[in-house]
């Protein structure tokens, strides 16, 4: 993808604090290629904030990114930054439209390492059908940074079909898994300093906005809730409904996919595959009269092909999320402490 | 999985309950020794399928959990005060020392890393002459071989940056301090697997005989431990006091000869505290004098003192089986993995820490 937009011919190789000033260094960054990578007609404004027209329910999201590394199979921070975003807003029941990009880089990161952090955002707007109209770019100085961190925050127009609340979480609505658990989560981990280990397991971000649009179109107000189980995995996800709407709910641990070298890897790591982190999939809760459509639904479009019910709501043990195990037992799925530790042995 | 997936099957683990249940006439009580056992019981929610009259209670192998405090506070000193780059396990840093963890310490500024293995630090301490590395070496005979090594390469490499801090302890003297203890209550043990793939299992036939008590080596996965369970209750209902391998296709009688041999070249066996517990003697391993150099108690020659544990903590109860977590007054209340009393709350493979996080009694 990158050879599509090489870097432009620069002065600078790196990133150096003035580029963060305002002055003429900030100036000739964002004219390097900045802007024109990232066109559109309201960003070309060039004005403090960008003016724009929505009509009718909207949903507005904001979310940060720090992390490490940058780079990571498949993918990169910039990807992950638009995608972030763009899936909380389809988690809304909304159609993202218009971004802010805001950057604080760390003094000394490369050009070519930035570049190709923008080159992803690009590509990973018109996926998913955005738009970047106001961003801002600071620097800070060696050390007091890790690369590069991005905060993305996002407006979108919500569905007129979609009704996503916590409120219409019902007992016996069925919990849906648009994919494999743990895969960006391990991903990242396979390339952490200290803890690499061999693995073509790569990140599965991607924008969920149009599967959830397709879904809304489809299923509209029987689509209860929808959450992506980012940080704290499933477990913290379902943790937090459960809490919310004093409900109970049940995991069936066979039919949570996952993917056999991620299961491996996790084994190796000690990790509990329910708490590692993920991008690229979303839970949804369903009117358990429609769920199988809506799996088989799902299972047609490429964001779901592994697609599952994997739990519902109860009435029973309410606040609490219990996994039946595939051996037949039960246990309660708690909120995660902190980030998960690798166990000793 | 292959070697996995055979071990996870349900029917297979079904059919080992109703054995065990049809030849269980009374009540038994037994131990399983390792952390990793007690993790994958209440994972798989085993607990709540076994029989009533079936108590399993959950011992000290839990390296984390039995890790003196004084020690943390020295890895935490060494962190902050000496400047070195302090590299452990995952779950070490968690474990609270008298005043902070290293989780704690990271956070103030100190150099502490998680690493997967000790031969990590020492490329670390290759690629950065100028610090100092330490590795926390904890844990039972299962790490020790590859800390041992991580001293072998070092000093191989003539590195003179690297040295381990060391708290291994060994599981046999740890069985039989708990035998020792006129409250127990344990019929019979679920010898830990990963340790025996090392050490083989030879230390064991003496301790099944002094006390008269059936050892089974088990392993991991559902389907091991159940059948481990089913052979312990087998030997009991029959009067019979006998060591048996139920992980056959990973521990050999004898271990592994290679990784003993390096343990033995650079560890020899020593008396050792366990948070909890206290002394057991002949139950640790501590660095030969020829690798003093690689000594980070001798290298860094601080004195911590010691501290008092917290007197409402139970973990000495708890780890050698006489009390279950949720007997503890303070269980889920005052101690909880966010603020943990006592250590076997916070890794998880303590035994508090796999009641709460797993256990349906945690919340009920």
């Amino acid at each position: 993808m990158q050879l599509q937009c090489p870097m432009p011919k620069v002065d600078f190789e790196m990133i150096t604090l003035g580029h963060g000033s305002g002055g003429l260094l900030t100036n000739k960054l964002l004219a390097s290629g900045v802007f024109d990578l990232l066109k559109n007609d309201l960003l070309d404004e060039r004005h403090d904030g960008a003016f724009i027209n929505l009509q009718g329910k909207t949903a507005f999201s904001t979310d940060s990114f720090v992390i490490s590394p940058i780079f990571f199979p498949n993918s990169n921070i910039g990807e992950l930054a638009v995608n972030g975003t763009v899936n909380d807003l389809a988690m809304c029941g909304a159609i993202p439209r218009y971004l802010s990009l805001s950057f604080i880089l760390e003094e000394g990161l490369s050009m070519q390492e930035f570049w190709e952090v923008l080159v992803s955002i690009k590509f990973a707007c018109e996926k998913a059908g955005v738009c970047v109209v106001t961003g801002d770019t600071k620097v800070v100085e060696k050390g007091k940074g890790d690369k590069i961190f991005i905060n993305t925050s996002g407006i979108g127009t919500v569905h007129p079909q979609a009704n996503i609340s916590l409120k219409n979480v019902n007992a016996e609505d069925s919990l849906v898994i648009s994919g494999n658990v743990a895969t960006h989560g391990i991903a990242i981990m396979s390339v952490r300093e200290g803890l690499q280990f061999d693995t073509d397991i790569q990140s599965d971000t991607q924008a969920l906005n149009s599967a959830v649009l397709t879904l809304i179109e489809k299923f509209g107000n029987d689509v209860h809730l929808l959450k992506d189980p980012t940080r704290g995995g499933v477990a913290a996800v379902l943790n937090e409904i459960a809490r919310d709407t004093h409900l109970g709910i049940d995991l069936f641990q066979k039919n949570i996919p996952i993917d056999e070298q991620v299961e491996g890897a996790c084994e190796i790591l000690g990790l509990d595959p329910l708490y590692v982190a993920n991008e690229g999939i979303f839970l949804s809760i369903v009117n358990s009269e429609i769920a199988e459509d809506y799996v088989q639904l799902l299972r047609t479009l490429p964001e779901g092909k592994n697609a599952q019910i994997i739990g519902k709501i109860v009435d029973a043990h309410p606040k609490q999320v219990i996994l039946q195990s595939s051996i037949g037992g039960k246990r309660v799925v708690n909120m995660p402490v902190g980030e998960q530790l690798p166990r000793i042995c | 999985m292959k070697y996995l997936s055979e071990y996870r099957n349900p029917e297979v683990v079904v059919q080992y309950l109703d054995k065990i249940a049809k030849i269980a006439t009374q009540k038994w009580t037994i131990m399983e020794v390792c952390g990793g056992q007690t993790h994958s019981l209440v994972k798989n929610g085993l607990l709540n399928l076994l029989p009533e009259n079936v108590q399993m209670v959950h011992g000290p192998g839990c390296p984390v959990c039995v890790t003196p405090l004084h020690l943390i506070d020295k890895a935490v000193y060494l962190a902050e005060e000496k400047g070195v780059i302090l590299c452990s396990f995952g779950d070490m840093l968690r474990v609270p020392g008298s005043k902070k963890s290293l989780l704690e310490a990271k956070a103030s500024g100190a150099d502490v890393r998680i690493l997967y293995s000790p031969l990590e630090a020492v490329k670390l301490a290759k690629e950065n002459p100028q610090k100092e590395i330490v590795f926390f070496a904890v844990g039972f005979e299962t790490t020790a071989p590859a800390n041992a090594l991580s001293v072998i390469h070092a000093q191989r490499e003539g590195l003179k940056n690297y040295s381990i801090l060391t708290s291994h302890v060994l599981v046999p003297p740890a069985i039989e301090a708990v035998m020792n203890d006129d409250a127990t209550a344990i019929q019979g043990f679920l010898a830990a697997g990963h340790v025996c793939t090392i050490m083989g299992i030879d230390d064991y036939y003496p301790i099944s005989k002094k006390y008269h008590i059936p050892m089974i080596v088990t392993g991991f996965e559902p389907v091991d431990l159940v059948q481990g369970i089913y052979m312990t209750i087998r030997q009991l209902e029959e009067g019979k006091a006998e060591v048996e391998n139920q992980y056959g296709r990973v521990v050999k009688p004898e271990g592994n000869p290679e990784a003993r041999k390096v343990i033995e070249t650079v560890f020899k066996i020593c008396d050792r505290e366990w948070r909890g517990i206290g002394v057991i003697p002949n139950s640790g391993y501590e660095l030969r004098p020829e690798f003093a150099d690689f000594d980070a108690n001798i290298k860094f020659d601080v004195k911590i003192d010691k501290v008092e544990e917290s007197k409402e903590c139970i973990a000495g109860l708890v780890l050698k089986g006489i009390k279950k977590p949720y007997e503890c007054s303070q269980f889920g209340k005052k101690c909880t993995p966010t603020s943990p009393l006592g250590a076997p709350m916070v890794s998880s493979e303590g035994a508090c820490a796999a009641y709460y996080h797993f256990s349906q009694i945690a919340n009920n």
